[in-house]
């Protein structure tokens, strides 16, 4: 980022300056003049749960669905767990004293596009070092064959 | 000709029936089945032909809390001042004959009721019955309005008055909500049995039995098929699905 354009946003609005600071803080050098947010690297994990376009667009959706699936029908398991983002996306979080929180994650991208979320007023953000809550995450074989499954059911692989 | 699949879920099945492989019920006691239904396999949706259910024999009780300290401590519900607006999901309530003078404490908690009252006057349909019989609030569609509350008679739900920290990660809970019992539905989809009952076997009384009020083979169908069952406030109509003996 050119020191001009810097300093245009310095006199800008004190709220826009803190948020164009964070952003531009976290986008160092991409191409072209657009900061886009990087969201910290997931703490578990080769994969996430559905490729990476699909989830940037899509997670509140698969979110919502899953959500309804599991407290309504009490269909337990499936990939779009919100316990399942905590589990591999949560990342020493400063402001929790360095315990791991998905905040930091999903915080990144959710500032710069202005969205809040409620989730986490109920749900713990917190990954939980208790493996057993995740049982079904034990056996990747097994959780891989039925994310397959799953996503070709909802056609978002074929 | 059914797919590898079935098959191999017939061969279970009759396997099961002969006794030829361990159960997947779980043994307190010689001859004691907490519930016999076969595990419900990870992904599938909860089953309309189940009615979970709860058979109390207060007779067993005293002043025990072994079971509402075992759901405080699973659920994640105690409250931090320990005043009138602290959430109770199951409490003890003590009763006392007037003319014997006979005392008795039961645990009284949601009667997970066949045609629970907290459903119907639900405006925006957050109080809900899963096909399985267990009656939950939707948190996420509540709106706090607490109506629930007044339509229950069993004063079974809590609202949560104060935001709240340190929750449990499979227990969600949130500030402007309704909650109460879910029988732990979060143990019960992955074949466990609820924490209060759990937490009651292990301290030795055995006073709670789980299981399937739809299966006339379950060993809480056949108990109580032989001995005489209290609903509370039967008078209501309600069905509920936890009953009680020796009253
Ligand atoms: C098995 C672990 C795992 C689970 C479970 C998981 N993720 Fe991921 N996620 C990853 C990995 C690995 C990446 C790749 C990028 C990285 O390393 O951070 C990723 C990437 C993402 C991205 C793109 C990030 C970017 O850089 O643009 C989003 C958005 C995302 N995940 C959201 C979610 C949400 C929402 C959930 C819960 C429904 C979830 N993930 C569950 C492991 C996981
Ligand atoms: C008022 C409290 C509350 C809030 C706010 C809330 N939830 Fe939940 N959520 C719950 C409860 C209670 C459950 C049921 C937990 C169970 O039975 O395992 C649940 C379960 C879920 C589940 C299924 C279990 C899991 O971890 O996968 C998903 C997915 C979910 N919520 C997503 C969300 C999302 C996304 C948001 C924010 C948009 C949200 N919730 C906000 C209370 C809440
Ligand atoms: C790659 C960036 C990115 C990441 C990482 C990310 N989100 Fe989002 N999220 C977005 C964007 C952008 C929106 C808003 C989309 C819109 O306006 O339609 C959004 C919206 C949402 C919504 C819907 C909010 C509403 O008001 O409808 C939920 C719920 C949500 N995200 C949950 C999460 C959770 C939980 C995480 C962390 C596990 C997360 N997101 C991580 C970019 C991201």
């Amino acid at each position: 980022m050119t020191q001009g354009r810097h300093h245009f946003w310095k006199t800008m609005a004190a709220g826009l300056l803190i948020l164009a600071g964070f952003v531009l803080a976290g986008a160092p050098a991409v191409a072209g003049d657009v900061p886009v947010p990087h969201p910290a690297k997931a703490a578990k994990g080769e994969k996430c749960v559905a490729p990476i376009p699909e989830m940037r667009r899509n997670h509140m959706n698969l979110l919502k669905h899953q959500r309804d699936d599991t407290l309504r029908k009490g269909i337990r398991g499936n990939p779009f767990s919100l316990k399942g983002c905590v589990d591999c996306h949560a990342v020493p979080d400063k402001a929790a004293g360095g315990a791991r929180t998905v905040r930091p994650f999903c915080q990144t991208c959710h500032s710069y596009a202005a969205v809040k979320i409620d989730c986490f007023s109920c749900h713990t953000g917190k990954a939980d070092e208790d493996k057993t809550a995740l049982k079904a995450m034990d056996n990747p074989h097994k959780v891989t064959a039925r994310l397959q499954d799953y996503l070709k059911q909802r056609s978002v692989v074929k | 000709m059914s797919n590898i699949r079935d098959n191999d879920i017939d061969k279970a099945r009759r396997q099961f029936m002969t006794g030829a492989v361990a159960t997947a019920g779980m043994t307190i006691a010689p001859g004691f089945m907490l519930y016999t239904a076969e595990a419900r396999p990870a992904g599938t949706a909860a089953d309309p032909k189940v009615r979970w259910g709860l058979l109390i024999d207060i007779s067993k009780c005293d002043d025990c809390t072994v079971c509402v300290d075992a759901c405080k401590k699973e659920n994640g519900w105690q409250g931090h001042r320990g005043d009138l607006t602290d959430a109770q999901w199951i409490r003890k309530v003590d009763l006392k004959d007037k003319n014997t003078g006979v005392k008795s404490s039961l645990p009284v908690m949601c009667m997970h009721c066949e045609y629970p009252p907290c459903v119907d006057v639900c405006p925006v349909g957050a109080s809900m019955k899963r096909a399985d019989g267990i009656v939950l609030v939707d948190k996420h569609i509540c709106i706090g309005c607490r109506y629930c509350m007044m339509a229950c008679p069993y004063g079974a739900r809590s609202f949560v008055h104060e935001e709240v920290h340190g929750q449990k990660t499979h227990l969600p809970r949130g500030q402007g909500t309704v909650e109460s019992c879910t029988m732990c539905a979060h143990r019960v989809d992955n074949d466990q049995i609820p924490a209060c009952v759990e937490a009651c076997n292990a301290s030795g009384r055995e006073a709670m039995m789980f299981g399937n009020l739809r299966d006339p083979n379950s060993d809480i169908s056949k108990r109580i098929a032989e001995i005489s069952t209290v609903k509370l406030r039967a008078d209501m109509g309600l069905d509920p699905h936890v009953q009680y003996v020796n009253f």
